[in-house]
């Protein structure tokens, strides 16, 4: 079982750790779930997204999730929107496709244009 | 929905969009079944909306006129010779319940019920959840509210507390589940 102690210990290193974060022009990923998006596998993707972000230390990406995007044929579906405003909307995703998104465009900052909804209609 | 925690990231969806601040889970296994239970403190439905409900011509989103969640989890619950039901209240909120009968070589397992509620709380840190397991052999609960308490001020959706989270509620599964559903190892 998972003891309380675990608990205090992530408690105390992220107080230490959370003077150090940002929260200005943060980047938002919003995947789509709804019954279309979870029942194409949406859940995986939004966790590849979380756990490669984690992995590789980013601090200034907001992954949440939402209803239906309306094109229930395409899901999974994930919108990259920058601080900017400007947003990219990703179709068909799978885990492996998340990952590629993190490093390419949420930390290098170029958009993987072969994944996007402009690609695959 | 190959398994009942998808069904349920559908049904607390409906809660999310329905302004809850508290959602409820339970999942127990008593008498044969597998009582699946969601209650909100949403804003609920009227008469007119819950009789209309579980018909997939039903639905609040206004892109396209079918909704399938609710009609699908009826239907994975009445396949197995057990039931469905829910409830709602106008302003106060709605309970939605499904019962599986355990060995019907029809019921779906229930699933990754711990990767469900880390995407939950992950996407909606401000929102309270309790989770509940409960068998002839033991209990589980897990309260959201009591660990943001704990945790003093660090962020719930901080990544290695929803790990915590996750396990806990894995291990949780475990202990309570364990050779009751033939899924889960004891």
């Amino acid at each position: 079982m998972k003891s309380l102690a675990e608990l205090e210990a992530i408690r105390e290193k992220a107080l230490k750790e959370m003077s150090l974060r940002d929260n200005t022009g943060k980047i938002r990923v919003v995947v789509g779930m709804a019954t279309c998006g979870i029942a194409a596998g949406a859940r995986p993707v939004m966790n590849a997204f979380v756990e490669e972000l984690n992995k590789r230390n980013v601090q200034n990406v907001n992954v949440t999730m939402t209803g239906c995007i309306g094109a229930c044929r395409l899901e999974p579906i994930a919108e990259v929107i920058t601080p900017d405003g400007k947003k990219t909307t990703y179709v068909k995703l799978d885990p492996e496709k998340a990952r590629r998104i993190v490093v390419e465009h949420l930390i290098n900052g170029h958009p993987v244009k072969e994944y996007t909804i402009g690609e695959a209609e | 929905m190959k398994d009942i925690s998808l069904h349920l990231m559908d049904i607390a969806q409906n809660s999310v969009s329905a302004g809850a601040t508290l959602i409820q889970i339970s999942f127990d296994c008593r008498d044969g079944f597998l009582i699946f239970r969601l209650t909100d403190n949403g804003r609920g439905m009227d008469e007119e909306l819950l009789k209309t409900v579980t018909d997939p011509f039903t639905t609040t989103r206004t892109t396209r006129e079918v909704g399938m969640g609710i009609p699908l989890l009826k239907l994975s619950a009445e396949i197995t010779g057990g039931s469905f039901e829910i409830k709602s209240q106008k302003g106060e909120g709605t309970t939605t319940e499904a019962r599986f009968v355990i060995d019907s070589i029809d019921r779906i397992p229930i699933g990754n019920v711990d990767e469900t509620l880390k995407t939950l709380i992950m996407a909606n840190p401000d929102i309270n959840f309790e989770i509940t397991f409960q068998s002839e052999k033991s209990s589980f609960k897990l309260k959201t509210e009591e660990i943001k308490k704990y945790l003093n001020g660090v962020p719930i959706d901080s990544f290695e507390v929803i790990e915590w989270i996750a396990e806990n509620i894995r291990d949780g599964m475990k202990v309570v589940f364990g050779g009751v559903l033939n899924e889960i190892s004891g």
